[in-house]
């Protein structure tokens, strides 16, 4: 969408401007100030109140010789690569089966995107119940004469985080799927009547035409899993505490709890700083990519 | 490539036609999607089954075994009888602060959401991008980390504590998804559309009111599932800025869900989760026919 | 327009009733059955005053009720009055002035020589002024045995935790779990402080605790509690639950032999119609020392604008820690009262054996009075993933532990 030059330029921006004053002050005072605000006081030694008591990188150093942060990153590395790759996957065929004009189209949209109804909290026991080994699958499974099954995702710490994998994916692949839905529905029917003309192989139309055709909906799933999964909290709470022992903390719960239980803001604060960063470091080249790539067009 | 060849977003569904009912390919669809809806409908099962069985059944049986002796009594309770400190009002209480949150809040975020994102495709100025990357960048902030700056920002212009300082936070919340949503959608509008329009003499309100928001029906819809949920569900923001007299609620779900001490009444978890999530289940259901319907508004004009 | 309706509807609702009184807004996270009855009695008698409560209760202490208890604090919109864990939650909330002084009415009502022990009132003083209203006190120092798991093990209930250790392996055989454990990290820190104070004695709890004595801390009295605690770990393999009632639901049932758990687990006994002494056994200090520590709940009253919403806090101040509401709350919590001079006729044998335990004098801090809640985040950390990772061994986690009490503040 490249805008020309045109004499009324000045007008015309004068109202979008007007118009984005809002997302302006969003985005400069509270997401760059809170984060500016967060790195400097990152740097204090604030218990329950934020004060300004330098410290240098105390806190970071303290950061990274804990292990319970170690583990953190680890578990958040697993789950999200995990999360990323099987919510696009099943969420695109999802979408894929159900724009083959079955029937129950409408029971079965429902049926996947209804847990992304229920708040994490929720999900959290529903799952913790069905996955604990005295009453859920491994008993019944149990019970159908495989005495040797063994199910115990939420109390083997090697595996936990696998079982908070398949709660989270339950809760929101869902709206992955609808998103999908949306982007291959709005892509014009001749291109599929084009490609079975010159017989290209349905596989080959969805990987090599419809997918990069659909780039705007997978950069907005993007961005909707990958905050989901640096945001990951409310469901490791309710599912598992963390446990066992601390098998499956992550890096949101550090920072809150430090905040918050072990009232030292700082090192929350810190531990913000590291997942901010982190998440720049992959921000700034997508947005390179795709603001720098448009204007050479 | 994908600029100017995405022209009409909206048609039908896609495929070819459908055939006899037992083909090896309906077979293999079908199978699929009713195996995956197995995995997505079993919690609910549950939480329906649990919600009808009394607390001794609940200790004894397995969770996937249907009730021997239905029972209402948790339903009941959880609407109208649990405690939440003082108050025995169940879930009821909060129900009525719900909707008075959620109104003004979904409202008010997805129009200055779907402003940002026409803005910032259709009439692109200077610098735009830099405070829409920013924006993105907020998407990644944890909620939790961001608590102290709003309650300073909040207190500093007089809103803390009232219901419009928490409007105020779902939006800026919600703003980061939403806009990128709606940017992304109104980039797929053709262009064509909108130069026909600028040539009529349409101005900047009057093609958001007049061509882009009846074009958007189905991005409409997801924005609206994404918020009713997202602030249905929010208990964090609903408790820390406002007062208790309009707590959300989720606050008496938390409170019935997350009580630390005392026995847990599972049936009477169950019962309160499923009433809390009837709101934005509701939703769903109806603003499933829409999104269809939606899309096929979108392909007559089309 | 319909919005706004509905809003002045439900002022108009909520304002009815209390046209003459004060209103006061107090938050806490009692939320529970017992806790519920118990708050309750507070606001049944500060509504006898003619003042109003109004109630903000939140489940779940730490990660969900304090960081809303502060925000509101801070961002200037603070309620009238506020639980915290009696200890050093609140203490920068106190230094930053903005609590309200209660000085005056504690000197009026002499709570120096009312509140008993003394060692409450120390934690509620900043440079000699007082600034909250401790109301009970809950003690860590209990082991809770189920006597239908050691009847079913074929062996006799143990009195104490030599006894204890020497059945485990029967109930092993027997198929039970000896030591029911959640898995949440404050229960792994509390069962190790009793088993510290218990097996290591008191004077090595206040070295290490108070003055912070980290050579203490890695030292070889020290490294007998961990051994022990390596030992009830093994104990404690197989119990898959997650909170700390969970726990006692599996001693309550006899798949559990005990729990170590403070004196809050009773209340799940009384629930289940379990008669101590029959159904299962309480043991202060594992039978080991008969001690109590005295950890329990606090008030707090942040500084208000309103004269007369300042004068309902004193009145609230002063209300809860009448004799009559101390002992109508405590019976209700299953706590003990903070006052020597009140009669407790109606507790149950274990609440009066830790009535006997407290008047004797043999009582210790609790962790949230003598730690920061920074320190002790850390410790909790620490055992936790010693509690569920074997491999750990003893000594890893000594080291560790000792540099955690090296860094304390």
């Amino acid at each position: 969408m490249d805008k020309a030059q045109r004499p009324n330029q000045l007008l015309r921006n004068l109202s979008a401007k007007i118009a984005a004053i809002p997302m302006i002050l969003t985005a400069s005072v509270v997401f760059a100030g809170g984060t500016v605000w967060t790195v400097v006081y990152s740097f204090t030694d604030s218990k329950l109140l934020p004060r300004e008591r330098w410290v240098g990188f105390d806190q970071y150093e303290r950061l990274w010789s804990t292990n319970r942060w170690l583990i953190s990153i680890e578990n958040l590395m697993i789950y999200g690569a995990l999360s990323l790759i099987f919510s696009l996957v099943i969420g695109f065929v999802l979408a894929a089966l159900l724009d083959q004009k079955i029937r129950f189209e409408d029971t079965f949209r429902t049926i996947f995107l209804y847990p992304f109804a229920l708040s994490f909290i929720v999900t959290g026991l529903v799952w913790q119940w069905i996955l604990n080994p005295e009453f859920g699958i491994q008993s019944i499974v149990r019970g159908l004469g495989w005495d040797s099954f063994t199910f115990d995702p939420l109390f083997n710490a090697d595996i936990v985080i696998y079982g908070i994998l398949i709660a989270g994916l339950w809760q929101g692949t869902g709206l992955i799927m609808v998103l999908m839905l949306a982007g291959l529905r709005g892509i014009d029917e001749d291109i599929w009547k084009a490609a079975r003309v010159d017989g290209i192989p349905v596989w080959k139309t969805y990987g090599f035409i419809i997918i990069p055709m659909m780039r705007p909906v997978f950069i907005t799933t993007l961005v909707l899993i990958a905050a989901g999964i640096v945001k990951l909290y409310d469901l490791v709470v309710a599912q598992t505490s963390g446990g066992p022992g601390i098998a499956s903390e992550v890096p949101a719960k550090y920072v809150y709890d430090a905040m918050f239980t072990k009232q030292n803001l700082a090192q929350g604060f810190a531990g913000s700083t590291m997942m901010l960063l982190s998440v720049l470091i992959v921000l700034i080249p997508w947005a390179y990519l795709e603001f720098g790539g448009k204007k050479r067009v | 490539m994908s600029d100017s060849a995405t022209t009409l977003p909206l048609s039908g569904p896609r495929g070819s036609k459908p055939r006899r009912m037992l083909s090896r390919r309906n077979i293999f669809i079908y199978g699929t999607l009713g195996l995956v809806a197995i995995y997505y409908a079993l919690p609910l099962y549950v939480m329906i089954v649990t919600s009808l069985k009394g607390m001794p059944e609940i200790r004894l049986g397995n969770i996937f075994s249907p009730p021997v002796e239905i029972t209402f009594q948790p339903w009941v309770k959880a609407w109208a009888e649990a405690c939440t400190g003082l108050n025995c009002e169940g879930l009821s209480r909060g129900f009525w602060n719900s909707v008075r949150i959620l109104v003004p809040s979904v409202t008010v975020s997805i129009v200055i959401a779907s402003i940002n994102g026409y803005a910032l495709a259709n009439w692109r100025f200077k610098g735009a991008d830099v405070f829409f990357t920013i924006l993105i960048f907020g998407a990644f902030i944890p909620y939790q980390v961001m608590l102290y700056p709003l309650v300073i920002i909040l207190r500093e212009i007089g809103l803390y504590g009232s219901l419009w300082g928490l409007v105020l936070v779902h939006t800026v919340f919600g703003m980061p998804i939403l806009t990128l949503l709606f940017r992304n959608y109104f980039t797929s509008i053709p262009e064509e559309l909108f130069k026909a329009a600028r040539v009529d003499g349409a101005g900047f309100w009057g093609i958001y009111l007049r061509i882009m928001v009846p074009m958007s029906l189905p991005i409409f819809v997801v924005a609206i599932i994404l918020q009713v949920t997202g602030i249905w569900n929010d208990f964090l923001f609903g408790v820390v800025y406002t007062r208790p007299e309009n707590y959300p609620m989720t606050v008496q779900l938390n409170n019935i869900v997350n009580s630390v001490q005392g026995v847990k009444e599972y049936n009477v978890n169950m019962a309160a989760t499923i009433l809390t999530g009837l709101v934005p289940l509701a939703i769903y259901f109806f603003s499933g026919k829409l999104f269809v319907r939606g899309i096929a508004a979108g392909a007559v004009k089309g | 327009m319909r919005i706004r309706t509905m809003l002045l509807a439900s002022a108009a609702f909520l304002v009815t009733g209390a046209a003459q009184a004060t209103d006061l807004e107090v938050t806490h996270w009692w939320t529970s059955g017992g806790e519920a009855a118990a708050v309750a009695e507070f606001a049944k008698a500060f509504d006898a005053t003619g003042n109003k409560w109004i109630d903000g209760a939140i489940a779940g202490s730490g990660g969900t009720a304090r960081p809303i208890m502060i925000s509101r604090i801070t961002g200037g919109d603070p309620m009238g009055a506020t639980q915290f864990n009696h200890g050093r939650q609140a203490e920068e909330l106190v230094e930053a002035g903005l609590m309200q002084d209660l000085t005056e009415v504690a000197e009026r009502e002499n709570w120096a020589e009312v509140v008993h022990p003394k060692s409450l009132l120390d934690s509620c003083t900043f440079e000699g002024r007082i600034y909250c209203v401790p109301v009970n006190i809950h003690s860590w120092q209990w082991i809770w045995l189920s006597h239908k798991a050691y009847a079913d093990a074929g062996v006799a209930v143990p009195t104490n935790w030599d006894e204890f250790v020497a059945a485990a392996p029967k109930l092993r055989e027997a198929g039970k779990i000896p030591l029911a454990m959640g898995n949440q990290s404050w229960q792994s820190n509390g069962a190790f402080g009793v088993m510290l104070v218990a097996l290591g004695g008191i004077d090595l709890w206040t070295k290490v605790n108070v003055d912070k004595d980290a050579e203490a801390a890695g030292g070889p009295e020290m490294a007998k509690v961990f051994q022990a605690a390596a030992q009830a770990r093994e104990f404690s393999e197989g119990s898959n639950v997650q909170d700390w009632n969970q726990a006692t639901n599996l001693v309550i049932t006899g798949q559990a032999g005990a729990q170590i758990m403070g004196d809050w687990a009773q209340g799940e006994f009384q629930v289940a119609g379990q008669t101590a002494g029959e159904d299962y056994s309480c043991l202060p200090g594992l039978g080991v020392h008969e001690i109590i520590s005295t950890g329990g709940d606090a008030f707090y009253f942040p500084k208000l604008d309103d004269a007369e919403k300042t004068a309902a806090q004193l009145e609230l101040a002063s209300v809860m820690l009448s004799k009559e509401t101390q002992v109508a709350f405590n019976l209700k919590k299953g706590s003990l009262p903070v006052r020597g001079d009140v009669d407790l006729q109606a507790a149950n044998d274990c609440m009066k054996k830790g009535l006997e335990i407290l008047a004797s004098g043999a009582i210790l801090p609790d962790g949230n009075q003598v730690l920061s809640p920074d320190t002790l985040g850390q410790i909790d950390d620490l055992m936790v993933e010693f509690w569920k990772d074997t491999s750990i061994t003893a000594e890893d986690a000594q080291a560790r532990y000792a540099a955690i009490i090296a860094d304390a503040d």
